[in-house]
């Protein structure tokens, strides 16, 4: 279709400079940037505005929540390098944070960790509640999956399945600060050990990937997390 | 390339054939891969179809009223760079809007970009056409495609999960027919839409030839 103009049987017209082409091109090019700053101007404090609030609900929700007792939410920021952790200014991010929780008397209720892992259709994140008391896993919630509809969604609504994270053990160490028991997904029926994760049957891949996704972030962040827990008690 | 007519169609065939005679989908078989990949629910098709609507109203506006401007060789170039910029802005206001719905349609958002249907109206429509005819031939386009997801996004989710825009329609005792949420039961559902759709052709066809005779 675009050749047709070069057998010319009428005369073609003269083809245009090229300046004109490039002005015209930058000309486009220059009210299309306007238009997306634009766009991303009036945009932005809603969508942020978004994503805090999913993330309250996601935490704080008291029929949803993972941590309903929870009134208050503070976010720490954890330096892996240094192994501490400073609480996060309001509107400042950082890569590896984690939710502080206390209830109305400023007593610390639990402790939420992010976690990504990569399950059978793609990246999947989630959120759980450690409970640093008991030593517990309280509460999970996947905020962002790409599991097969009808499958592998399941980690989300399965009754059996979310039952493993009412009480799911994390054996942290303090003399040698580590895990000495990884969390770990077993094939449905086999769960024995209270920090083991009952797969899905027909769903084994993604209840895997949850199984991964824990498992990571809490080797990282409980040693720091426990180091420091006499500050966070403090909401320091 | 057909020379420019002195009497061309009125506004309202121009707005009413891209519901119908040339529906995009059904009979052009355009952007089938938003149309398979995102119609597991009445709520992600409705929401597909207004965003591509949207990109495609306005990208037809504005590539109408440059097109005394845009020389021939650098027109495609021009084309998919306002296209892209509209699926940016759309892409920005349903995470605006609702962070569910973003997450439902996922990458499908910043693909109406390669949607065929888009560039194709472009090429075809609004670069040789007011931007008056333009706006109603996107509107007209965009309409039509929303119904062609409509048509899946409702057999799928009445199916696949026993719902209509999440309301539970026939209890617990129902078991989901999960192939139809499925990838394979969206091949399935357009299939039988295709065949539907090419039977009450058929017969108009043939209605038609009757009365000729």
């Amino acid at each position: 279709m675009t050749t047709v103009a070069k057998q010319g049987a009428t005369p073609t017209p003269a083809a245009p400079s090229s300046a004109y082409m490039i002005a015209v091109m930058t000309l486009v090019a220059t009210l299309c940037g306007l238009l997306i700053v634009a766009a991303y101007q009036i945009t932005q404090k809603p969508i942020e505005r978004n994503e805090k609030q999913i993330l309250q609900e996601a935490i704080l929700g008291k029929e949803t929540g993972i941590m309903p007792r929870a009134e208050r939410l503070t976010t720490y920021a954890v330096n892996l390098q240094d192994k501490t952790v400073a609480k996060l200014a309001e509107g400042a991010t950082a890569k590896e944070k984690f939710y502080a929780g206390y209830d109305a008397s400023g007593a610390l209720v639990g402790i939420v960790m992010e976690g990504v892992a990569s399950g059978y259709g793609g990246p999947m994140k989630a959120i759980f509640n450690y409970a640093p008391d008991q030593g517990i896993i309280v509460g999970f919630s996947v905020l962002d999956h790409r599991e097969t509809p009808g499958l592998g969604d399941k980690i989300k609504t399965d009754a059996a399945f979310l039952e493993n994270f009412k009480e799911l053990a994390v054996t942290y160490a303090p003399e040698t600060q580590t895990i000495t028991n990884p969390i770990a997904t077993v094939r449905h029926g086999r769960k024995n050990q209270p920090y083991q994760i009952d797969a899905i049957s027909g769903a084994t891949i993604s209840s895997k990937a949850v199984g991964r996704l824990l498992a990571k972030s809490v080797e990282v962040m409980t040693p720091i997390i426990m180091a420091h827990i006499d500050q966070i008690r403090r909401g320091e | 390339m057909q020379p420019a007519t002195p009497k061309g169609p009125s506004d309202f065939d121009t707005f009413i054939k891209g519901l119908w005679k040339e529906n995009p989908v059904m009979v052009q078989l355009l952007g089938c891969c938003p149309v398979l990949a995102v119609t597991i629910s009445m709520r992600n098709a409705l929401a597909m179809g207004l965003a591509t609507t949207f990109v495609l109203v306005c990208s037809n506006i504005l590539i109408a009223s440059i097109r005394r401007f845009v020389p021939k060789q650098v027109r495609i170039a021009v084309y998919i760079l306002v296209i892209a910029t509209f699926v940016t802005i759309v892409d920005y206001a349903i995470k605006a809007i609702s962070v569910d719905v973003y997450k439902a349609l996922g990458a499908f958002i910043a693909l109406i970009v390669v949607n065929c249907m888009i560039l194709g109206r472009a090429e075809a429509f609004a670069s040789k056409n007011t931007v008056w005819k333009s706006l109603l031939d996107g509107i007209g386009m965009g309409v039509g495609f929303t119904f062609a997801l409509v048509c899946l996004g409702s057999v799928r989710e009445i199916l696949g999960s026993g719902r209509l825009f999440g309301i539970d329609l026939f209890g617990p005792r129902f078991e989901p027919w999960g192939i139809f949420a499925a990838p394979s039961g969206g091949f399935l559902v357009f299939g039988g839409w295709l065949l539907f759709f090419g039977w009450l052709q058929a017969r108009k066809q043939a209605r038609l030839q009757g009365d000729a005779k």
